[in-house]
């Protein structure tokens, strides 16, 4: 009988070492993944006895701890002290609903997991002693008093205002609206769900910043000027006639407003009123794929490289049954009517910025960021973000020659709402009409900078459901939040 | 050094084990270092040392390391269990009280010989079989958590399946004895009461819908089969009638298939109905709710774990993440808090147990001591497997107690009766050995 028993010993103890093998392989190989799951409370709750570092604007915070202290345990719970000004792009961090914005994408550095060996060891004695571990300091580039004028500006309207500095990248402002107050998440989420706006659903969660899909409208008609002029085959002095519609395949492509033909035209003129049937002239010459392709320069068609999570920020371009879609031959779509920002082009506010943003800043084209600089616990700076150059979309001519046209649009064109005095502004406004009254997505995007100077500002304002044009109502949206930008700045 | 002087090192050695866990819950707990938690740990050794005297004069010559290897792991219990809960701590240790209290009824009695149990074993099968239909009686039964395991007497529970596995141990070890050489020919009609063992497993699966102490018994029978006969047919047979019984009421039970469905996905992407509820929801929070929140618990731990009385149960509110954690889940606690070096270092007691277990089976003189050595082993073994398995998604989950770690009162009471009887079969072959 000893046999048998043997092997049944054997197999005995062949089914306790398959437990420690599974034990290990929970407790090394599949531990960050279930790590990342979203809900894994555990992780969260353990993340929450981190001291996490906060998170600062330049003047301002924006994140901090608060202390609960539950039976034997300290946990740091999050406040944010602006409310609604800075909710989409910092996030929040709660234990009810997992993390978003900056407090989910650099969770590694706000909670010190993410160190050199020296620190890790340090760490590691804290926890032996029982200290609490204490995460990083981020500063970002963001001016609050910028995202307060934008989202005053905003009100009750539905859309976003998004500021860079085309010159380095840095965000200045990137507000959705409508926003809602990061403190409520935790325990008062009902409070949320009963934000409203006028646009339906509301969703005061997006991030229309770089969430947002809406249709460009006049505002793309930038992006056709530049490979128009980039391609050679036109000047600013082309010269065109406007019959007040424009053919494709047989069928009329009205222009806005088809009651004043302005017959013939120069693309400088057309930029500076928009005119519809001159840029679909230009499209059907250039076609869909040297479009795409001066759009692709500009940053269409990747995720826009910022600091925030991966799935808060949306690639632009063309869409097809909600996937990019990226055409092979020019007849997969219509050049005229893409020309002109329709023909199922869908764009996020921060993209349309980088847009504006590339071509004050002679055709360069900067990796826009948020995020300054991270600080250790003890003040030494850890990280600091340098401006990257991310590619040349135009050359500096064509550069030249669209700012120039862009200007004109301020000065005597569509976007003289958007006028400030002293500043040199260079705008292109947008209406993309829905087919329902009263719901058009109107547009305004502009760059902006003292007189003799490489401009400071690149906007993009972005409104849903309006019945009047981008140049009545995104303008003047323009206007009020570089207005509150300017004092700020002129201190630094 | 005689057998009962190694036994005494070793209850040392366990002790000073168990001081150092206890006094780290009882630092992290009260912030202070105080030596309060020698009190409780002086209670624990002193049980144990009166075990320990007790064995000295009944079992003298039985296996010296496995009271010892009791003691840690039961002490280890208590500590995660007060961690837990300081209340069920209390409780659970007048268990062990008890428990040590059968422990020694259980040698005293039985000092001359085991053997004489062989004599009653129609009378043991018979109980098995009435103690596992005990919890269906109409009145008597009581259903916890779905499962019909339970029998409520005013305001006692118990769970007699874990008497009934003792008493079937010890029937299946006389019967096999009887009839091994003519189960090992293989004659058809000898297959009868292995049918008719299926036949009953199966029933009280129907009845209690509890698939893990149908696993659990079934698994002791055929273990036992294969130990007396040698033969492998018996195995794969019982296997296959096992499974082809178990898919056959896969779908009769809702249980079950929830129980499988759960361990094949626990996580899905998509809404699915959920049956707590009855809305659709994700299934990790919902169904496999228990066995994902056990599961983020154990990957928490890491390589060295959170340390003991420093781990994460409760949400920052301090409403409780894992149910039933002090029982079912009691691993995945110890997981938590101890770390792959702990744990593993658990595991290992446990497998130095069945090892030594196994070698009682091995030494043991006749046929009776040997099944019953070994069906006592690979009982304790396959529970741990099935609980710790299930907590790890290597089986489905099913709802047993961890042995002499899970906070129960029955599951304590039979596992000391387990260790009684290991104890008498371990003193009988060594002092056999001694005296030749």
């Amino acid at each position: 009988m000893n046999r048998q028993i043997s092997r049944v010993a054997g197999l005995a103890m062949g089914l306790m070492i398959l437990l420690i093998v599974a034990t290990t392989y929970w407790q090394t190989w599949a531990r960050p993944a279930l790590a990342e799951r979203q809900d894994n409370a555990i992780q969260r709750v353990a993340q929450f006895e981190i001291k996490r570092g906060p998170i600062l604007s330049p003047s301002r915070i924006l994140a901090r701890n608060k202390e609960r202290i539950v039976g034997d345990r300290r946990f740091y719970l999050r406040r944010y002290p602006q409310g609604l000004l800075t909710a989409h792009v910092v996030g929040y961090s709660t234990v009810a609903r997992a993390r978003t914005g900056l407090e989910r994408s650099l969770n590694s550095i706000l909670t010190g997991s993410e160190r050199s060996l020296s620190s890790l060891v340090d760490r590691s004695l804290d926890k032996l002693n029982g200290r609490p571990i204490v995460g990083d300091t981020v500063v970002t580039t963001l001016d609050v008093n910028g995202q307060r004028a934008a989202l005053e500006a905003l009100g009750t309207r539905c859309g976003s205002v998004v500021v860079l500095d085309p010159r380095t990248g840095r965000v200045r402002v990137i507000v959705s609206s409508p926003s809602y107050n990061p403190n409520d998440i935790e325990e008062n989420f009902g409070r949320i769900e009963k934000i409203r706006a006028d646009c339906t659903p509301a969703s005061p969660l997006l991030n229309r910043a770089s969430q947002g899909l809406y249709p460009p409208g006049s505002t793309f008609k930038v992006v056709t000027a530049s490979a128009a002029l980039d391609s050679r085959t036109f000047t600013t002095a082309s010269t065109f006639y406007d019959p007040g519609y424009c053919s494709v395949y047989g069928k009329r492509v009205n222009n806005f407003d088809t009651s004043r033909p302005f017959g013939n035209v120069t693309l400088a003129t057309a930029l500076q009123f928009s005119v519809n049937s001159v840029f679909c002239n230009i499209g059907l010459k250039l076609g869909a794929k040297v479009i795409v392709k001066q759009a692709k320069a500009f940053g269409f068609y990747e995720r826009p490289p910022l600091e925030t999570p991966e799935s808060e920020r949306l690639p632009s371009g063309l869409y097809k049954g909600g996937e990019l879609y990226d055409p092979r031959r020019d007849r997969d779509v219509d050049p005229g009517r893409m020309a002109f920002g329709q023909e199922r082009l869908l764009v996020t506010p921060l993209q349309m910025a980088m847009v504006a943003g590339t071509i004050g800043n002679d055709g360069i084209l900067m990796r826009p960021f948020v995020v300054e600089k991270t600080v250790t616990p003890n003040g030494k700076t850890r990280t600091r973000t340098r401006p990257t150059k991310i590619r040349r979309a135009v050359t500096p001519a064509t550069a030249r020659d669209v700012g120039d046209m862009m200007v004109r649009a301020v000065q005597a064109g569509t976007g003289t709402a958007a006028q400030i005095p002293g500043l040199r502004i260079g705008g292109k406004t947008g209406t993309a009409e829905t087919g329902i009254d009263g719901s058009n997505t109107t547009w305004f995007m502009a760059f902006a900078g003292a007189d003799g100077e490489k401009p400071r500002y690149a906007i993009a304002v972005v409104l849903q459901n309006q019945s009047r044009t981008g140049g009545a109502t995104a303008a003047p949206i323009a206007r009020q939040v570089l207005q509150a930008l300017l004092p700020s700045t002129a201190k630094n | 050094m005689s057998a009962r002087n190694k036994e005494l090192l070793n209850l040392g050695f366990a002790a000073l084990v168990a001081s150092a866990a206890f006094a780290s819950v009882s630092i992290v707990g009260t912030g202070l270092v105080t030596t309060r938690w020698l009190g409780y740990v002086g209670v624990v050794f002193g049980l144990y040392l009166v075990a320990h005297i007790v064995a000295r004069f009944t079992v003298p010559y039985a296996d010296p390391t496995l009271l010892p290897l009791v003691g840690l792991l039961t002490a280890l219990g208590l500590t995660v269990i007060y961690r837990l809960g300081p209340e069920d701590a209390r409780r659970q240790a007048v268990w062990v009280a008890l428990g040590i209290g059968v422990l020694a009824a259980t040698l005293f009695w039985l000092r001359y010989d085991y053997r004489a149990l062989e004599r009653y074993k129609y009378i043991f099968g018979i109980s098995a079989v009435v103690l596992l239909l005990l919890p269906s009686v109409p009145g008597l039964g009581h259903r916890v958590n779905g499962v019909k395991l339970w029998i409520k007497v005013g305001p006692m529970q118990f769970q007699p399946g874990e008497l009934a596995k003792i008493f079937m141990i010890i029937f299946l070890a006389g019967y096999l004895r009887d009839k091994r050489e003519a189960l090992a020919q293989g004659r058809l009609k000898d297959l009868g009461p292995l049918l008719l063992i299926w036949g009953a497993s199966m029933l009280v699966l129907v009845q209690t819908s509890d698939l893990g102490s149908a696993l659990l018994n079934f698994g002791i029978f055929l273990a036992m089969v294969y130990a007396a006969t040698g033969r492998l047919i018996y195995v794969v047979a019982g296997l296959g009638l096992f499974l082809a019984g178990s898919a056959a009421l896969y779908n009769a039970l809702d249980r079950v298939q929830q129980r499988v469905t759960v361990w094949l996905h626990p996580w899905t992407d998509e809404r699915v109905y959920c049956s707590i509820s009855g809305e659709l929801d994700f299934r990790q929070n919902c169904d496999s709710y228990q066995l994902v929140k056990s599961l983020y618990s154990i990957a928490n731990g890491g390589y060295g774990g959170t340390g003991l009385g420093k781990g994460t149960f409760t949400t920052v509110d301090g409403t409780q993440l894992i149910p039933y954690l002090n029982t079912d889940f009691i691993y995945s606690a110890i997981a938590q808090e101890v770390g792959l070096v702990g744990s593993a270092a658990v595991l290992l007691l446990v497998m130095v147990f069945v090892a030594r277990g196994m070698r009682i089976a091995l030494i043991a003189q006749d046929g009776f001591s040997k099944l019953l050595a070994t069906g006592l082993t690979f009982g304790l073994a396959l529970q741990t497997f099935i609980i710790v398995g299930g907590v790890l998604r290597v089986v489905p989950l099913t709802g047993i107690t961890m042995p002499f770690v899970s906070y129960g009162g029955s599951s304590i009471l039979s596992n000391f009766i387990m260790l009684a009887l290991l104890l008498l079969v371990s003193n009988r072959a060594a002092a056999t050995a001694v005296n030749r």
